[in-house]
């Protein structure tokens, strides 16, 4: 497969490891963090941290869409199913997702209400051309690189008068999650997490370019590379890290150069800039309450506004007790110091966000990381 | 002489008709339609006899019996249908215990409102799969149900087989140290499925490897009748039938991704919807587990057989408390293959 099997071979990962172990140096560690649910996927199942020296560890982030969404939200897609009765469309992933009260979507689709799974927003837009006398709304979740495409299907519903279509939004923004981070009491106050530097978001970033971290790069003395996410650019990018760290630079580099560019894709920003703006704030699964961290739906378009057209409850869940997903999403603890991590919360039946996804920090841990980090016995 | 009177003065519209309640009634509909379309095309001396049963003499020794219920969507996709589905699925069941298939049963479940054209596709196309097999439909039934408490047409298909003397080939025999062999290229069957669905069409060469691999098995079992497991990765993959065999086994397996066949097509469909090959359902493939000394002889018979041209072995059976499948990446590190949580959806970003 072109322009894949290149950034996986082995030849080159030997070498890229070889360079890594003579170039970091043995009397410190790098913590690195990668941010995107996307790097934590390659890095386990490629087997990644097998080629990496024991001080070169990684850190995962909340970079996973499906993992932030707090239950809440989650419960008021159920209330639009049940209550308004409105065909739902979503990403595949979502459905499993644990709301309040051991539900989730999937369950809501087995009772019989009307959950769709699908592959862009355009099929939500054809569902709502073929059933005009329902209401459809599509559940939009993601970082940077999903909003375009709900920004493309408000404006084409706008276009053609599509008066049953709306959209619930969940945009978050990575700049802001990531600043949030370094700000936690944790980083910077306790000391406890040591994050040395972060691997940049790679499609996020083709979107927005590498230019809304330089702030905080500067700001907070950290070193970003924008990695691809094939397994060849996670290690290159790891030695651009730790050439970083050893001559004491904090600067943003891009590695994935064959995609990201400083600026972005103009294109989308326009179009995500005329359909939504900031919201004043929205709570995170994990890092609670983050201030400008997330898009709504401008009032030119508010007609598609599932939130506006819809009254929705407002729900106070509570993750499940014991649940450390929120600081594994910090990178304040790691799956396996999770008391519920493979006892109770497995694959099969989530009791948090991060074993939903694929690209949760427990669900990769678990399918592809469990026999060397084997669960830990709880005293 | 005077002329025959025909059973049923018109002939069955099999093209704008539709399966409506009186062909479940067991009245004069249904016997047309069985007539007319079942047996037509799945034609042979036991069918005809037109018994609620078929009656055949049986051999000395072990039988195994199968059963398999076809519901897949879309019916018809690049390379098959559920009819010819339904034939190879069956007679594969059958034969991954090492035994010679002989007959087979079918019973349909039909939605009011199917059109009777789909389903004389579908039926001749079992007729050919079944004819071509050489293992005959001997019996079956027709149940027509209301509209919207079915999805078109449902297929259930038992089939028997014959198990040769000498032959205990079981899931739970994998041993320490046997070798694993793969039949051919992984993935295309699922790829096949999912390039066809509704809201997923895209393009490609890729057609479904679904095939009846019963005489690949009897090549196998001649050459090597001490096979310890023989099993097809259907559903859930290659990834999920080796797990199936690890836990049944109480061992671990190795595998080596490098010489796991995928063809380019299938590999890059997967990236594209960020699915794993090794957990894509396959239907003309099979997982053979045996000692070291039979790998060799049975790869060299598998390679003689149309439907294992690429056989490889790909991996090793290990002592493992956990029962873990674990695998050498091509990219040099390893990782746990593990059972599929859920169904295999689509990651996000």
């Amino acid at each position: 497969m072109k322009y894949v099997d290149e950034f996986r071979q082995h030849k080159l990962a030997k070498q890229l490891a070889a360079a890594i172990k003579d170039e970091s140096d043995p009397s410190r560690n790098y913590n690195l963090m990668e941010f995107c649910g996307g790097h934590t996927h390659a890095i386990f199942r490629y087997g990644v941290q097998d080629l990496m020296p024991e001080n070169v560890k990684f850190v995962h982030g909340p970079g996973c869409p499906v993992c932030v969404l707090p239950i809440g939200r989650i419960d008021e897609a159920i209330h639009l199913v049940e209550a308004e009765d409105v065909i739902l469309c979503t990403y595949g992933d979502l459905l499993r997702v644990p709301a309040s009260g051991r539900n989730s979507l999937i369950k809501v689709k087995a009772a019989g209400g009307d959950v769709r799974m699908v592959y862009s927003t355009q099929d939500a837009l054809r569902i709502a051309r073929e059933n005009p006398d329902r209401e459809v709304v599509f559940l939009a979740i993601g970082f940077e690189t999903t909003t375009p495409p709900s920004a493309v299907a408000i404006q084409q519903a706008d276009t053609e008068g599509l008066k049953n279509f709306s959209l619930f939004c969940n945009h978050v923004l990575t700049p802001a999650a990531i600043q949030n981070i370094l700000e936690s009491p944790e980083v910077r106050e306790i000391g406890s997490v040591s994050i040395d530097g972060f691997f940049g978001p790679s499609h996020v970033s083709s979107i927005i370019g590498s230019r809304p971290y330089e702030f905080f790069a500067e700001e907070f003395q950290r070193p970003v590379v924008i990695a691809g996410f094939e397994p060849l650019d996670v290690m290159q990018s790891a030695l651009m890290l730790i050439r970083q760290l050893n001559e004491g630079r904090y600067e943003v580099e891009n590695e994935y150069t064959r995609v990201v560019s400083r600026e972005g894709n103009q294109k989308a920003q326009l179009r995500v800039a005329d359909v939504f703006e900031l919201r004043r704030s929205f709570e995170w699964r994990g890092l609670g309450t983050v201030p400008y961290s997330a898009l709504k739906i401008k009032k030119t378009y508010q007609l598609f506004d599932a939130e506006k057209r819809f009254t929705l409850p407002v729900s106070q869940a509570k993750d499940v007790k014991g649940c450390e997903c929120p600081s594994i999403l910090r990178g304040a603890k790691r799956p396996t110091d999770c008391k519920l991590f493979g006892t109770v919360c497995t694959p099969e039946n989530p009791m948090g966000s991060c074993m939903v996804s694929s690209e949760g920090a427990c669900a990769a841990y678990w399918s592809y990381g469990r026999f060397r980090q084997p669960v830990q016995q709880s005293a | 002489m005077s002329a025959v009177v025909k059973r049923f003065p018109l002939r069955l519209d099999t093209r704008s008709a539709r399966v409506d309640m009186t062909h479940g009634s067991g009245g004069r509909a249904m016997a047309q339609l069985i007539d007319e379309l079942f047996v037509k095309h799945l034609d042979n001396a036991l069918l005809r006899q037109a018994n609620d049963q078929a009656a055949f003499d049986v051999t000395a020794g072990r039988m195994v019996m199968s059963v398999d219920g076809h519901v897949i969507s879309p019916l018809f996709f690049p390379g098959g249908d559920i009819g010819s589905l339904s034939v190879h699925g069956t007679i594969n069941d059958v034969a991954m215990s090492g035994a010679v298939p002989r007959y087979l049963s079918a019973g349909f479940i039909l939605e009011e409102g199917f059109p009777l054209a789909d389903l004389d596709r579908i039926v001749a196309s079992m007729g050919k799969a079944a004819n071509a097999a050489g293992v005959p439909v001997v019996t079956g039934d027709t149940k027509v149900v209301e509209k919207g408490k079915g999805d078109g047409i449902f297929i259930t298909t038992t089939g028997i087989g014959v198990v040769p003397e000498g032959v205990r080939i079981s899931g739970d025999q994998a041993r320490p140290g046997d070798q694993i062999l793969l039949s051919g290229s992984i993935g295309d069957h699922g790829v096949a499925i999912m390039s066809s669905r509704e809201n997923l069409e895209f393009e490609t060469s890729i057609e479904s490897d679904a095939a009846s691999l019963h005489r690949l098995v009897e090549r196998m079992v001649a050459c090597a009748p001490s096979i310890h497991c023989l099993r097809d990765p259907t559903r859930g993959g290659v990834a999920t039938t080796l797990n199936e065999l690890a836990m049944q086994s109480q061992v671990g397996m190795r595998l080596i991704e490098s010489d796991i066949p995928v063809k380019p097509a299938v590999a890059s469909a997967c990236e594209l919807l960020g699915l794993d090959p090794l957990y894509v359902a396959n239907e003309g493939k099979l997982i053979c587990i045996c000692s070291k000394q039979d790998a060799e002889p049975l790869l060299s018979v598998m390679r003689e057989d149309p439907l294992g041209l690429e056989s490889r072995i790909i991996g090793e059976v290990v002592e493992d408390p956990h029962h873990f499948v674990q695998m050498e990446t091509l990219f040099g590190g390893s990782r746990v293959v593990d059972w599929l949580s859920g169904e295999q959806l689509p990651r996000i970003c």
